[in-house]
């Protein structure tokens, strides 16, 4: 296969889009190896290499990124770039590819931005309580069988960014919502609840934008995390602003 | 996976030469005055280049079979691997000593107060 492609280039603070032909590309290539070959003839021509982020390139590590014709992680659901291939395009194809585009999100170099605000959040999240020592028995602490699968349909989330990038408010909701689902719905999580999503929905109200209901955030997804968590989180969210938490423990 | 002299001293014969060859051959483009991934990735193969080197140097000099370092010279009679606690109960700390200098050994020995060092058996 041949493509055009139209790739964002960025160093230091205005960047522009340069295009590249692509040969010799295989339909059995991930979009993550097609630009590997092409950044090895970028290197023989003495051109700088794309910078873009990438590690497990097999779906779970959340580093991969790439707006693709507009979409982010390209027009397949449920996957992140590393897991889109080649076969999905056709020969001579042209393909736009841009970094995230978020206001959080500041560009580093090219395709690379940076995204640790999510980190934030999450730091803001805080512990949860669990008793050291031995292994408690699994049985002492029922867990409803709803309430497990829930939780782990939100713990899937890999924290790449895309629902931040393709929200046109640049909303981190989607994200945080898994983070905080994937606890607040579980017993273990209890105790923390409260102070968990107040401390996590405050600090993504620092850097992001807000919510609309748009949808977009679950449209991309890799990981295809439901909107529901959002509404789950906002219910905890009033719940613990008016809860006492002088008498239910304040952390 | 073993590991035998012959092999262990064919690599340390070969890795000072294809270090050469890549600090002489590599080609990094652009600075370090931001995000260079050719420059991060060509930083972890030239210290790959220089830690396989110790690897190969520590894994001779350990003439004993123990945990994930089997020597074939170091085998029982069913081809299980053979420790040899009088001479190599002790982790081996090395110390840098310059690119292409033999690292200097201290040697971290192994005390057991409340067990006995024993063999191991898989059967």
């Amino acid at each position: 296969m041949r493509l055009k492609l139209r790739i964002w280039r960025q160093s230091g603070t205005s960047g522009e889009f340069r295009d590249y032909d692509a040969t010799d590309v295989s339909e059995d290539m991930s979009f993550l190896e097609m630009l590997d070959e092409l950044n090895e003839r970028l290197i023989e021509s003495g051109e700088e290499p794309i910078a873009f982020d990438s590690d497990c390139r097999e779906g779970i590590c959340g580093m991969c990124s790439l707006i693709i014709d507009g979409r982010a992680h390209g027009p397949e659901l449920g996957t992140a770039t590393c897991q889109l291939h080649m076969r999905k395009f056709h020969d001579g194809q042209q393909i736009t590819i841009e970094p995230w585009r978020a206001r959080a999100f500041p560009v580093v170099r090219d395709l690379v931005v940076d995204r640790s605000p999510l980190d934030r959040i999450i730091e803001a999240g805080g512990f949860i309580s669990v008793p050291t020592g031995s292994a408690p028995e699994a049985n002492d602490v029922p867990v409803p069988k709803e309430a497990a699968e829930a939780a782990m349909d939100a713990a899937s989330c890999i924290g790449c960014g895309a629902c931040v990038a393709a929200c046109p408010n640049g909303a981190a909701q989607l994200f945080t919502s898994a983070k905080v689902a994937h606890l607040n719905l579980l017993p273990q999580g209890a105790p923390e609840r409260d102070s968990r999503v107040v401390g996590m929905v405050d600090t993504m109200e620092h850097f992001f934008g807000s919510c609309t209901n748009h949808g977009e955030c679950e449209k991309a997804c890799p990981k295809e995390i439901s909107i529901d968590f959002i509404a789950l989180m906002n219910r905890d969210y009033v719940r613990a602003k008016f809860s006492n938490r002088a008498l239910a423990g304040r952390h | 996976m073993e590991r035998s002299r012959e092999g262990l001293e064919k690599a340390l014969s070969e890795i000072p030469v294809l270090r050469e060859e890549f600090h002489k051959d590599v080609r990094v483009l652009g600075g370090d005055e931001q995000l260079n991934q050719s420059l991060e990735k060509a930083g972890r193969v030239s210290d790959f280049l220089e830690f396989s080197e110790l690897m190969c140097a520590d894994a001779l000099h350990r003439e004993e079979s123990c945990g994930g370092h089997f020597r074939v010279e170091s085998q029982t009679d069913e081809g299980e691997a053979l420790r040899d606690d009088e001479h190599f109960a002790y982790a081996a700390a090395w110390e840098f000593n310059g690119v292409g200098s033999p690292e200097s050994l201290h040697k971290e020995p192994l005390d057991f107060e409340n067990v006995q060092l024993a063999q191991r058996s898989y059967k």
